[in-house]
């Protein structure tokens, strides 16, 4: 057996948030200080937060959440000396389909989060910041009260934090099951007590967000990368990535690869590249499709291992970066399911509030449930792309957007699948082939 | 049969001994939070830890000390889908069917489940220990196919894993999660939601920092063995 760690390419990895992550208890306090925890607090507060704002602009860091917006221009949009308070609000209610690095990040250290919004919450000038987890993780939310706690025993958190006179609140605020609470108008709504529907805008919530005062809505990987730049400088940063994708990121990897999980490299690394060391496709089977960030990202094929993950790469590929989902199926899987499945998820997380949403996704999972079961039409196809048309841009939020995005990739890529659905009047592939325990079966008899 | 009669009556409040404790935690909860409606997914946890559900009375309580209406606190309530709105098993298991999930084997899974335990979808066992649902993707992917007990992950689970754990849970035995704490029941986990840490010693350093998914990268980097035991680090 090859051991990857001897591989040349094991070099293109670099962990900063995950390099704490196999000391004993990085959760800890006391262990987050062994690996620079809140040296990057201290040199912030050694500046002027318009400083700040500027060295986080300067560093080029875009936003993690999806949209990969520039972190400290959004600072920026901030108005100051405005009278009104301003809130910071994480925004850690990852649930994106495919999407798993910010759970795995916050459960093993969730200091680098907490240092990342003092630095925020001192930039924008906030004195309140909350922290929206979703609700469906007990075991994170555990460990960010008992560390928002830690820090507050410290003195990085509370009155005048660390003699600076700067006074922060941080309120850790569990929501109650809902994917749309991620966009950040409906997150916005939802922690002011109300059903997550997103919101009109303009006005953003740079100027009239949280009790429609000026707030910073922040995804947790782009707050937790903050610290580091801060300690480390804008240099170090801007020497991974690319011009105009600076830095590391955690890309996370799952479905049918050997080994799934987190992989955090610069920006720019390929799929190959990461596959490489993941040890490929489950033996004796190859990729089929993918997604580069998550279920809302329009899928890609083999023919896009080479497409730099970064977000103009992925871009010019015609997708999306998103949250570096890499979502890995191979040749047993049927995309009709994958996309039905898909599909079913945004219709339940559909919000109700506009009609294209609403209605469009539940008519596509009807003419994909005929289609998966080989009782469709030729017709069918048409009238699923005039619908998804129908969502796609005239949604009041992305998230119907997302609904569309599977459907139009996968007729593009993979037409021939849906049409033989048609001609075997049934689904041509077997569910147990693709599951975990067919693979195991595989490589005992190999 | 059709009732037409009466409109429904005022639900009953708590009694007194039990409205007092409640009020007192929902004034900590409220005074977290510039505005008091802030408070309302937390106080919904909250009745939610008191009864096992959001009732009637639990939402008149949220609606009264938020000063809403009853009809405000009802909206919000059935828009969350982790809000019960009637009594359930003291063990939510969730088996994720989202299409990585349901791909790698949580169909199969969920199937499994609904005829072991001879329940639906939304389902409760006779015993009232054990409410069954599919869920929707939990973020745990690299650790698929995943089933949240409480809100805890079950990692890498297999129709064989999935039995032996509902009968684990069934039987009364103390089940501990691939990852965090060792399980408490459902109401225990609506307070700890309200944002009442876990009143049990050591319950955050339980679990460990993660599995081997969320260390293969690191490991790989350091030239470790990735697929060594993630929690002793061998």
């Amino acid at each position: 057996m090859t051991d990857a760690s001897n591989s040349p390419s094991s070099s293109i990895l670099t962990p900063v948030l995950s390099e704490p992550w196999d000391d004993d208890k990085p959760w800890r306090l006391d262990t987050y200080l062994k690996h620079d925890g809140y040296q990057g607090l201290k040199k912030a507060l050694a500046k002027h937060p318009d400083e700040v704002i500027q060295t986080v602009k300067d560093s080029g860091l875009r936003g993690r959440g999806g949209a990969g917006f520039p972190t400290g221009m959004k600072w920026g949009f901030i108005p100051q000396g405005d009278g009104n308070p301003h809130y910071l609000v994480v925004n850690a209610d990852e649930s994106e389909p495919g999407t798993c690095k910010d759970i795995p990040l916050m459960y093993a250290n969730p200091h680098v989060l907490i240092e990342g919004v003092i630095i925020a919450a001192y930039a924008i000038r906030s004195s309140h910041a909350f922290i929206y987890l979703r609700g469906e993780v007990v075991s994170v939310l555990r460990r960010l009260q008992a560390a928002v706690q830690e820090a507050k025993d410290a003195g990085y958190v509370g009155q005048d934090v660390l003699g600076s006179g700067f006074d922060l609140e941080i309120t850790v605020h569990a929501g109650a099951g809902a994917y749309i609470c991620g966009e950040e108008t409906a997150l916005l709504d939802s922690l002011e007590g109300r059903r997550g529907q997103p919101r009109l805008r303009p006005p953003f919530p740079a100027v009239a967000g949280l009790y429609a005062s000026p707030t910073c809505v922040n995804n947790v990987e782009s707050i937790a990368s903050v610290p580091s730049i801060l300690n480390r400088g804008v240099e170090w940063f801007r020497g991974m990535g690319s011009e105009k994708s600076p830095g590391f990121t955690l890309y996370s990897l799952s479905g049918h690869v050997k080994r799934p999980g987190q992989y955090e490299a610069p920006l720019g690394v390929t799929l190959r590249e990461l596959l490489d060391l993941a040890g490929g496709v489950r033996e004796g089977h190859r990729i089929k499709f993918w997604t580069p960030g998550g279920s809302s990202t329009p899928m890609f094929t083999d023919e896009h291992l080479d497409v730099p993950l970064d977000y103009e790469g992925v871009g010019a590929a015609g997708s999306m970066l998103g949250t570096k989902a890499l979502q890995i199926f191979d040749e047993t899987v049927c995309v009709v399911r994958a996309v039905l499945r898909w599909t079913e998820f945004y219709a339940h997380e559909s919000c109700g509030k506009c009609t294209p949403c609403r209605e469009g996704t539940y008519w596509l999972v009807q003419i994909l449930e005929r289609l998966e079961k080989g009782d469709g039409t030729e017709q069918d196809l048409e009238t699923l792309l005039d619908v998804a048309d129908n969502i796609n841009g005239k949604s009041f939020c992305a998230l119907g957007d997302g609904a569309a995005s599977p459907i139009f990739s996968s007729l593009k890529y993979f037409r021939d699948e849906y049409v033989a659905h048609l001609t075997h009047r049934s689904c041509p592939f077997d569910p147990a082939a693709s599951t975990v325990w067919a693979s195991n079966l595989t490589g005992a008899q190999a | 049969m059709t009732d037409l009669g009466m409109p429904r009556l005022p639900a009953p409040g708590y009694p007194a001994d039990v409205r007092e404790r409640l009020e007192a935690d929902a004034r900590e909860i409220i005074g977290r939070y510039p505005q008091s409606r802030s408070a309302l997914l937390p106080l919904l946890h909250l009745v939610q830890a008191e009864e096992g559900f959001v009732s009637p009375s639990g939402i008149e309580f949220c609606a009264e000390m938020l000063d809403l209406t009853t009809a405000d606190v009802t909206g919000v309530a059935t828009f969350y889908t982790m809000y019960r709105r009637e009594n359930g098993g003291d063990f939510h298991v969730g088996v994720c069917t989202n299409t990585l999930c349901a791909v790698m084997g949580g169909d199969e899974i969920f199937a499994t489940l609904k005829d072991h335990l001879g329940v639906g979808n939304k389902g409760t066992t006779p015993d009232g220990t054990i409410t069954l649902e599919h869920i929707e993707c939990n973020a745990a992917c690299d650790y698929a196919p995943v089933v949240m007990v409480n809100w805890e992950f079950f990692d890498n689970v297999t129709p064989a894993s999935a039995k032996d754990l509902v009968d684990e849970i069934r039987a009364g035995t103390a089940v501990t999660p691939s990852r965090g704490a060792k399980l408490c029941g459902f109401r225990e986990t609506a307070r700890i939601l309200a944002g009442f840490p876990d009143p049990r010693p050591g319950a955050v350093d339980e679990g460990g920092a993660g599995g081997v998914p969320s260390l293969v990268g690191l490991r790989i980097a350091k030239g470790h063995n990735p697929d060594g035991d993630a929690k002793t680090g061998a």
